[in-house]
């Protein structure tokens, strides 16, 4: 063992979302929407003193053979709103929310950041991703104008540009002095000029310096491209690797490329989302567990969830029956629209399915439950909290997102009987510490710099498309 | 038009230190910081105490323009608003957001979730920039004149209003034998193609308890005038006498038919300008200071009131007929909005012109609104 002193755990919570992990089913499941929702789960997560809450977004409902996918949540309030909401009734959580790079502008959206790290006292986060394609642009003026190669193209530029924007203000620039009649202290607040193929901003921008400086930026893109943006910009990665060994390897992988961005371990936390399941004893924890995958895998949804492998409508078949004999068809890709197709060759994964199914003598709803189970804790508070632990201790993550199956008391177990015993190991605060997120994560507050002018004006502007 | 409601209507506007340029020279300093939520949160709270219909946060994507050393720097509004809802009651929400440069599809759902977390208090007042700097801010389009940029924002507001009646009031079903958790029957796509964008929908935000939250618009020219009468549920008038006022107000009503629409759906607001005091001499002495800092008369474009809390009854009083409520800009915040609360309200009170409890929880019960139908379900 190494003598390195013990890592914290950080934690956050996710608000359930709009896919099947969410059982809105339950008779115990609550509002989508209803603000009382949110501030449940914001309120539990800060009682325990967790890091950080978070929402997730997505800009188009998602569809499902030409017609909105109707079996998971559909719908949710805008994002930043509700955070602003919730920096009303908390006080020290951080505020995480997910904001594309793509349908959104660098100075509306680093507007919008500056304002909410403002009114939530350095709370704020920013989880970028891209959404480039034009199923989503469907809902945007410039559609879908982003080729899929650039979509980290745009992203850094946004970044960029928004890094000028916040630092455009120094952290004293309000004087304030009636007297002397001078608001804003002689020169502290700078015109910003970016100009570059993906963003072309200038002007002096309206929003004071926030607490933290910048926001805490969350990065989630999981490709080699994701990865590498990760590691240059971003101060915490929303990892889908839960499981040890996956954990371990995309750890290794991501904080590998730091060194090459003038950039150290520390300066970048994984954090992978993670479901956790706990019962009196780990025989109930386990039964629990398949109680609330049953849920989650409704028959209609396991017919959907196949549909999207096979391309084709599968409808006539039982999905307490095996699985269909008939192959998937490649040519058909587009079956669900507004989210990441899960297999990249259907027939291989069809073929490996099928004999899975055969040798465990699994039905259509077994064999998807099985293929959509992605790690996840189960035991015993205590086994939880050992496990939680060994991750972290052990660098198959910096910590975890926890995400609850039902809205909004999902994780009010794990957050009274699992966080007091991370507590109890020393591996979690006892109280909070610090006043912001950034002091909550262990992460510096960036300090203001100049920002060069960023390349030349432009006469034309190649993706400036107007109106359209 | 005879007022048909028992209660004026007031707004408030709590943008900045108050409508006077040297308004933040003469109050003490915040307490917690300018831009400090707290304060805008006790100035709403001050609002609310004085059973107002609805607070007003303006809003510029660019740093405002202000006399030399004068007070600049704003926070977003509708995040302002959102921020404000969990701990109000009662009193409207209302953000201006610019539809000249930003999405129709957020600008959408953002208001709707104001709505949301504010349980029937949002409102939208409808922005447009013509200037050189927020289309530079933006980078995607060269500056519009007036009459363009307000064409486009009645474009933007008829797609707003589409995308808040893209969800059905009972679309979401969470029908356990079937497992669909939405009908998507009554979820409707808007599939907007217009001169200047287009927009698919759904929202991806359920319909706001308001069914459309009441949509604001200031009238400063004929375009805007067009506007309000097609799309505005309140409508802020200039107007420095009662005969112009009545004057816009009949053509607004006149466009408003025209447009299909019934008058007395539109709650027509003159805006007003107010520097209270207890007598009329402290009050002038209080504007002459403000007009000294600022090195220039103060000459807002519409009524305006120096003057005592009894003789602004009085002159809202012989508006009464032509209006239907006042949209009142404190000089100084909070100076005469505490004037306006514990000054005007109880005299307007006393004399039977002012409500003394919010009839209802929503800003259209406020305001007398009905909730509109959702017009996507009545053509499904």
């Amino acid at each position: 063992m190494t003598t390195r002193p013990r890592k914290q755990v950080r934690l956050g919570v996710h608000f359930p979302g709009v896919n099947s992990t969410t059982v809105w089913s339950d008779p115990a499941a609550g509002s989508q929407i209803d603000f009382s929702s949110f501030e449940h789960l914001a309120a539990r997560a800060e009682a325990a003193h967790l890091d950080f809450f978070f929402l997730a977004e997505g800009l188009r409902l998602r569809e499902h053979k030409g017609r909105i996918h109707d079996l998971d949540v559909v719908g949710r309030p805008d994002t930043l709103p509700v955070l602003a909401a919730l920096a009303a009734v908390t006080d020290r959580l951080g505020l995480a929310g997910t904001i594309s790079t793509t349908f959104n502008e660098p100075w509306e959206v680093a507007r919008q950041f500056a304002t909410l790290d403002v009114l939530s006292r350095g709370r704020a986060a920013w989880n970028l991703v891209t959404s480039p394609d034009a199923f989503t642009g469907a809902n945007f003026r410039r559609g879908g104008y982003l080729p899929y190669p650039l979509r980290y193209e745009r992203a850094r530029e946004v970044v960029d540009a928004a890094r000028a924007l916040w630092d455009s203000w120094d952290d004293d620039a309000v004087l304030a002095d009636p007297a002397a009649g001078r608001f804003l202290r002689d020169g502290a607040v700078r015109p910003v000029a970016h100009h570059g193929p993906h963003a072309d901003v200038v002007g002096t921008f309206p929003a004071p310096r926030g607490p933290q400086g910048h926001p805490v930026l969350f990065q989630a893109g999981d490709s080699a491209d994701g990865r590498d943006f990760a590691a240059a910009t971003a101060d915490v990665v929303f990892s889908m690797h839960s499981t040890f060994d996956a954990g371990q390897a995309f750890y290794t992988d991501v904080k590998s490329r730091l060194a090459a961005h003038g950039r150290t371990s520390d300066d970048l936390l994984i954090l992978p989302a993670a479901t956790a399941v706990i019962g009196d004893t780990e025989a109930e924890a386990h039964e629990r567990a398949r109680h609330i995958r049953r849920q989650q895998v409704s028959g209609p949804t396991a017919i959907a969830f196949l549909e999207q492998v096979w391309g084709r409508d599968l409808e006539a078949y039982d999905p307490d029956g095996p699985l269909p004999d008939v192959d998937p068809d490649v040519e058909n890709v587009s079956i669900t629209r507004g989210r990441v197709r899960h297999a990249k060759d259907p027939l291989a994964v069809a073929r490996q399915w099928r004999e899975q199914a055969e040798a465990n003598r699994w039905s259509i709803r077994d064999l998807v439950i099985h293929a959509t189970t992605r790690g996840g804790f189960v035991g015993t508070a205590q086994q939880v909290a050992d496990d939680i632990d060994r991750h972290v201790q052990q660098d198959a993550s910096d910590g975890f997102i926890l995400v609850p199956h039902l809205t909004p008391h999902g994780l009010d177990d794990v957050l009274d009987q699992v966080v007091p015993l991370l507590v109890e190991r020393g591996s979690f605060r006892r109280d909070y510490t610090g006043e912001t997120l950034r002091d909550h994560l262990g992460l510096p507050r960036p300090a203001r710099r100049d920002h060069a002018a960023h390349g030349a004006p432009s006469t034309t502007r190649p993706l400036a498309a107007v109106g359209r | 038009m005879p007022d048909t409601h028992p209660s004026l209507h007031l707004g408030v506007d709590l943008t900045d230190a108050g409508a006077h340029p040297a308004a933040w020279r003469t109050v003490p300093a915040a307490a917690h910081g300018w831009f400090d939520p707290r304060r805008t949160a006790d100035l709403l709270a001050t609002a609310q105490r004085g059973l107002l219909d609805l607070a007003v946060l303006d809003d510029d994507h660019v740093l405002q323009e202000a006399p030399v050393g004068g007070l600049q720097g704003r926070l977003d509004a509708v995040l302002l608003a959102a921020h404000l809802a969990p701990r109000s009651a009662g009193i409207g929400l209302v953000a201006r957001t610019d539809t000249t440069h930003t999405e129709p599809f957020h600008v959408s759902k953002a208001i709707a979730t104001v709505d949301h977390v504010s349980r029937g208090r949002a409102g939208w007042q409808v922005g447009w920039s013509t200037g050189p700097a927020q289309a530079a801010a933006f980078g995607r389009k060269d500056p519009q004149d007036h009459d363009d940029a307000v064409d486009e924002a009645a474009e933007v507001a008829h797609v707003v209003g589409l995308l808040w009646d893209s969800w059905e009031d009972d679309a979401v079903i969470r029908d356990v034998a079937t497992g669909r958790y939405v009908d998507r029957d009554k979820l409707h796509r808007v599939d907007h193609a217009g001169p200047r964008f287009s927009v698919a929908g759904p929202s991806i935000t359920p319909r706001p308890p308001q069914g459309r939250p009441p949509v604001v618009v200031p009238v400063v020219s004929d375009a805007t005038l067009a506007l309000a009468a097609r799309h505005a549920d309140v409508v802020r008038l200039r107007a420095t006498d009662v005969s112009a006022a009545r004057a816009q107000r009949d053509r607004l009503h006149e466009q408003a038919v025209a447009a299909g629409r019934d008058p007395r759906d539109l709650r027509v607001l003159v805006d007003t300008s107010v520097l209270l005091a207890d007598d009329r001499s402290s009050a002038a002495a209080r504007l002459a200071v403000l007009d000294d800092l600022a090195g220039e008369p103060w000459r807002p474009a519409s009524l305006t009131h120096v003057g005592t809390p009894a003789d602004l009854a009085a002159v809202l009083d012989a508006w009464r007929e032509v209006v239907d409520g006042f949209h009142l800009l404190p000089a100084v915040l909070p100076t005469d909005l505490d004037a306006v609360v514990d000054g005007l309200v109880p005299l307007l009170q006393a004399a039977g012109l002012f409500r003394t409890a919010y009839p209802g929880t929503t800003l259209r019960d406020t305001l007398g609104l009905a909730r509109p139908a959702n017009v996507l379900a009545a053509t499904a």
